[in-house]
């Protein structure tokens, strides 16, 4: 009896050593959990998800070494630097045959930061722009057409949405990127004194602002807390679907503003200490067919980097010009480059003095 | 008499060595290296396999760079100060709303002390975390505090993402930090002082002001010192319900180790930190001695 027992426990402990594990750290609300399951049901392999809500607080863990995750999604411009840091495991081509449909319009716009994709796979990408309510703004603003930066970055506008919640990204390199743009300037400058002068603009736009935040946002504009936000396209999107299902009459919008923006890409990376990186190969190539893909998009509200993919995703989201830009506007994107350690730290430095208006 | 003593300090030393001076000298470490674009971000490591060559390298190359630039930059100096302003208010008003609570339930009869002790420490049974978050639902623009007002016909508050909100916030967070010490030195007064006070005259605000309040004083200092310590380093609070304005030195540490991914720079943020909040620490042990002293 006891020894049919000690065999039970032991056998119960030896199957539950080989079930494969897949830690996953990834933005929030990025990923539909129904793709998660389907995923674990195929292959066995069960997935442990986490998520973060910055670049920062991400390379800070993966930095530190030992985070234990298999599957990381880092931001373009950060890319370099994880590579400089030999903080990503290269991946081996021979493993993803899905690769081939990977769209190679963006792949170009992914060279400067990992030249020849040698370490990342592109999942999602968007645009900065502005998510707005438009009942709340149309009586604010009356006959303002809203798609320019003026409305969010003239002093005058802004301060007449003060008294109905306007939120900013707390993302120094994005927000500073925008400005500059704004100001006619180069957006991935590496001179200092551009970026003081966007920080005097940006300080006089202080007052009006409600919180920096780089995801309260969502929240904010879905239950009629905010009525104006610079934030990413999809995240502005998922708050007029919550809007839209809570039926709380908050109708929120996004536009991509004429004089341009950034447009952004998160990769999937395999960090160099990943414990699995089998699990975390065949999860890759789970995202990269069209099929699944399609769905995660459908759920982000994000344009995903497969081109295979992009006939199979919601005519309402392929069709929409904010998600998917149509040539004209996507000549007007541009991307972020990364900055050296100095340069870096002069930025942040400068943000901190916008935040505190010290 | 000496040596039992001495052996029972053996315990609380290691503790202090393990949990406090080791950390301590780490982060101390840390100050005076360099930011480095690699895993951990930070220079010189300690070449183990040069031996002692290594070990001397690496401390050729410590230097006190983040200090200075620390000293170079007014904003952590204002952040410093803002941290230690929110501190003193908020402990100030925890005190303010603490003493008569814990006056309150120091005079009540027994039974019902120990309900009013136990509701004082029932908030701790939820998340800390969701109890700030609790406050934003209160003092949002369309929250609980506002929907108050406005069924009694005032106007509407800003709170949310002020610097009244991050005080709201530590004055709640802190209070049961305060009522504690404050109630354990009201209940063990002897009430007959306050019966001879009136027997010689004295009203009993007076015997208040003379008797109850010294008395108190210990606790006073205590709860004081509980709440205005962890409340300079605070970071959650102004995190969650503080606005661009509300500066704040945690903010300022999470800032260099996250966003500006300088280690070595936050580690001296944190050990200036340290050493200005060494003063009241150092105030809140002799105090501690003091109060054992006199009890034995």
């Amino acid at each position: 009896m006891v020894l049919a027992a000690t065999a039970l426990a032991l056998t119960a402990c030896g199957g539950g050593d080989k079930v494969s594990t897949l830690r996953i750290y990834n933005w929030s609300d990025y990923i539909d959990p129904a793709l998660l399951e389907e995923f674990t049901q195929e292959t066995g392999i069960k997935v442990v998800y986490d998520t973060f809500d910055s670049n920062e607080v991400l390379e800070t863990k993966v930095l530190t070494g030992g985070t234990g995750y298999d599957i990381i999604v880092p931001s373009n411009h950060n890319v370099s630097r994880y590579i400089a840091a030999s903080a990503l495991s290269p991946l081996d081509f021979d493993k993803l045959p899905g690769r081939k449909n990977l769209w190679p319009d963006l792949m170009t716009r992914m060279e400067p930061f990992d030249p020849g994709g040698k370490f990342t796979i592109p999942y999602m990408w968007g645009t900065v722009g502005i998510g707005f309510n438009k009942a709340e703004i149309a009586k604010r603003l009356p006959g303002v057409a809203i798609d320019s930066w003026d409305v969010v970055l003239k002093p005058e506008n802004l301060a007449r949405l003060k008294d109905c919640g306007v939120y900013f990204l707390d993302a120094p390199e994005d927000m500073f990127a925008v400005t500059l743009n704004y100001m006619g300037k180069d957006p991935n400058s590496k001179v200092v004194a551009d970026y003081v002068a966007a920080t005097a603009l940006l300080q006089s736009l202080r007052p009006y602002v409600t919180k920096f935040h780089s995801s309260e946002y969502v929240n904010a504009l879905a239950n009629g807390d905010a009525c104006i936000a610079i934030g990413y396209s999809g995240d502005i999107l998922q708050a007029r679907d919550r809007a839209v299902e809570a039926k709380n009459g908050v109708e929120i919008d996004y536009v991509i503003p004429r004089e341009g923006s950034q447009v952004w890409f998160d990769v999937f990376a395999i960090p160099a200490d990943a414990p699995n990186k089998a699990a975390a190969y065949s999860f890759l190539e789970f995202m990269m067919r069209p099929k699944v893909i399609a769905r995660a998009t459908n759920f982000t509200q994000y344009a995903n980097a497969n081109l295979a993919a992009t006939p199979l995703v919601d005519e309402s989201v392929r069709n929409n010009p904010n998600v998917y830009p149509t040539p004209e506007v996507f000549g007007r994107l541009f991307v972020t480059t990364t900055k050296d350690q100095d340069l870096v730290r002069d930025v942040n430095r400068l943000w901190t003095r916008v935040m505190t208006g010290r | 008499m000496n040596r039992p003593r001495g052996r029972a300090a053996l315990l609380p030393g290691l503790w202090l060595a393990i949990f406090f001076a080791l950390p301590f000298l780490l982060v101390l470490r840390l100050s005076l290296s360099d930011t480095a674009l690699a895993i951990p971000p930070y220079a010189p490591q300690i070449d183990w396999s040069q031996g002692l060559a290594g070990l001397k390298a690496f401390f050729a190359g410590l230097d006190l760079e983040k200090y200075r630039q620390l000293g170079e930059d007014r904003l952590y100096l204002d952040a410093y100060l803002s941290s230690l302003r929110f501190a003193a208010a908020g402990t100030g008003l925890a005190l303010l709303v603490g003493y008569p609570m814990a006056y309150g339930m120091a005079r009540c009869r027994p039974g019902l002390r120990s309900l009013l002790l136990m509701l004082v420490i029932l908030p701790f049974w939820t998340s800390f975390l969701i109890r700030v978050y609790a406050w934003i639902g209160i003092l949002k623009p369309q929250g609980l505090l506002n929907a108050f007002l406005g069924l009694l016909g005032l106007e509407p508050l800003t709170l949310l993402y002020t610097p009244t909100a991050v005080q709201i916030g530590l004055v709640y967070s802190y209070l049961p930090f305060m009522v504690l010490p404050l109630y354990a030195a009201l209940e063990r007064q002897d009430q007959t002082l306050l019966e001879a006070a009136a027997d010689l005259g004295a009203s009993p605000l007076k015997s208040f002001w003379q008797v109850t309040f010294p008395l108190s004083l210990p606790g006073v200092i205590a709860g004081c010192l509980l709440c205005f310590i962890p409340m300079v380093g605070e970071f959650v609070i102004p995190d969650l319900l503080g606005g661009p304005g509300s500066l704040m030195i945690g903010r300022s540490i999470w800032m260099e180790f996250f966003a500006n991914r300088d280690w070595p720079f936050a580690s001296a943020v944190a050990v200036v930190l340290l050493v200005t909040l060494i003063a009241p620490i150092l105030l809140y042990q002799r105090q501690q001695a003091k109060a054992l002293e006199a009890a034995t």
